[in-house]
């Protein structure tokens, strides 16, 4: 029989779902739980965290010990030293899978990340999304017109996920009638990084095998004449990435990080946006009555719903950080969720207001040099797609409470019925 | 104060009388200038308040630093004789710059 000395057993950690926000002993809180964001539960937590332990260590949670940096100003410290702050291996609080060990620019350091950046980024850039506005606009309005008027029906699914898939393909000239593999692919990743999944090891193993040889074929057959504007094009004639498929994890990776860079984060600001106006009937009024206030709301949309909730870095060097000593291999969560609502940075963070006057100083994007490479792009999808919005449909009503994702990683939304009301 | 002029991508042109000690950045939100959009509020980290010199006021202002370089990286229309607005410090030596916007920001 085996018996186990009590005082060595670890205490286990607290349920955050259960717990009291303005009571909960302060070493107890674990912001990883994925249950807080399933349930939206984390933004009191965070406010205490704000407040009374802004550098926060959480050693006995229910994943590893982590950091957090939970104040706006802080996180932007921590982007700005990336020597000492790290994005290798990963910038989600778990290891990269073993099975499929990808790695993208996002999990690289600068020089290596810079250039792999550069042969994609134009793509888009402004410069390029001038081009892309009209089909978008063309896309966006179909998926409306489509849309079942009187009927309550999926948001979600109907609409954020159709849109941002469709502009995905468009964007790595990727098979339409295969679309939602993007879709898939794009689930698989973030689940494998959100600690919440019920998807098997292998079932994502086999989803980013699938993906690999998809994008491998789809650069064979475009190797030989890789003039198109696609991602892939782009990548086979770039000078620093044209043999990236010699290296099947780098060539994933990069496939998998513009997959979800575009999907996630796009597709739950388009959801955020209905439940956040659902929330604020002012703020529809104002919109009603001003449509000029678009594109300050979309990037309030961005700043208020905070799609993506952190970003890890990895200390490369034992060092003093915020008054604590930090070591070698710590992991630090820049929680972005909590930045964003930051009220000695942001009036009023809590509210959801179209018309702040400096809208775009919020930290979904990031910030430093991975700061998101897409953020023109979604900010011109989620436009567009308000305009048509409002173009049709007076009222986009929430009928019931949405079902959110189960993760600690993407904020966003699976389900979120929903009935259209024409003008 | 400092006289400095600043142009538009499409050749609008706006002379600003700035104040010695603030960011050409501050100096052009300070006087309503567009194209300078200035996410992170200064710190060097969001690269929106991309701008180009002409190389004479280039040898003024002098080389970025390397953290300002690898912003300026992420630029979508870099030169080499880009900088950051906010990185550059208005002063008497200033005096009469121009200062070119790009069509975009990152």
């Amino acid at each position: 029989m085996i018996t186990v000395e009590k005082n060595t057993m670890p205490e286990a950690p607290v349920i955050m779902k259960n717990a009291d926000p303005a009571t909960i002993p302060l070493h107890a809180i674990d912001m990883s739980q994925p249950d807080l964001y399933e349930h939206d539960l984390a933004l009191p937590f965070f406010a205490r965290l704000r407040h009374e332990a802004p550098f926060h260590y959480c050693a006995n949670g229910q994943f590893e010990p982590f950091w957090s940096v939970t104040r706006f100003n802080d996180i932007v410290e921590v982007e700005k030293n990336h020597q000492l702050f790290s994005n290798e291996p990963n910038i989600s609080l778990f290891d990269p899978m073993e099975e499929v060990p990808f790695q993208s620019f996002l999990q690289m350091d600068p020089p290596k990340h810079d250039v792999q950046r550069a042969s994609v980024q134009s793509a888009v850039a402004p410069a390029n999304l001038k081009n892309l506005e009209p089909l978008i606009r063309e896309r966006a309005a179909r998926i409306l017109d489509d849309l079942p008027v009187g009927d309550t029906f999926d948001w979600v699914d109907r609409v954020s996920i159709e849109l941002t898939t469709q502009m995905l393909a468009t964007l790595f000239d990727f098979p339409f009638e295969d679309r939602r593999k993007l879709t898939y692919w794009s689930d698989l990743t973030a689940d494998s990084n959100g600690g919440g999944s019920n998807v098997s090891r292998e079932e994502q193993a086999a989803g980013m095998m699938e993906c690999a040889q998809y994008f491998t074929r789809l650069w064979n057959e475009r190797v030989d004449d890789p003039s198109g504007n696609d991602f892939i094009s782009m990548l086979i004639r770039s000078e620093s990435t044209r043999n990236l498929v010699d290296n099947p994890m780098e060539f994933l990776g990069m496939c998998l990080l513009l997959i979800v860079g575009g999907n996630d984060t796009t597709r739950n600001s388009i959801s955020g946006g209905v439940y956040a106006l659902n929330q604020y009937p002012r703020e529809y009024e104002k919109l009603r009555n001003n449509l000029a206030l678009i594109p300050s709301m979309v990037s309030e949309i961005i700043r208020w719903q905070t799609p993506i909730i952190y970003m890890r870095r990895r200390a490369t060097a034992d060092t003093e950080l915020f008054g604590k000593q930090v070591r070698e291999g710590d992991k630090l969560l820049l929680w972005y969720l909590s930045g964003n609502r930051d009220e000695s940075v942001i009036e009023n963070p809590e509210e959801f207001i179209i018309d702040r006057p400096n809208p775009r100083h919020h930290i979904s994007f990031g910030f430093g040099v991975h700061r998101c490479m897409g953020n023109r792009m979604a900010e011109m999808q989620l436009r567009v797609l308000w305009e048509e919005i409002m173009k049709r449909f007076r009222f986009v009503e929430l009928m019931d409470e949405p079902v959110r994702f189960r993760s600690n990683m993407v904020r966003g939304y699976t389900k979120m019925p929903v009935r259209v009301h024409l003008w | 104060m400092t006289k400095i002029t600043f142009i538009e991508s499409d050749g609008t042109t706006h002379e600003v009388n700035a104040e010695n000690g603030q960011s050409l950045m501050a100096a052009a939100i300070g006087n309503m200038v567009p194209g300078i959009d200035a996410d992170c509020g200064g710190s060097c980290m969001c690269a929106t308040c991309h701008i180009i010199l002409d190389s004479d006021g280039y040898a003024l202002v002098g080389e970025p630093h390397a953290d300002e370089r690898g912003m300026l990286g992420l630029t979508p229309e870099p030169s080499p004789t880009s900088r950051l607005a906010c990185q550059i410090e208005v002063s008497d030596a200033l005096e009469g710059l121009v200062v070119r916007l790009p069509e975009f920001q990152m």
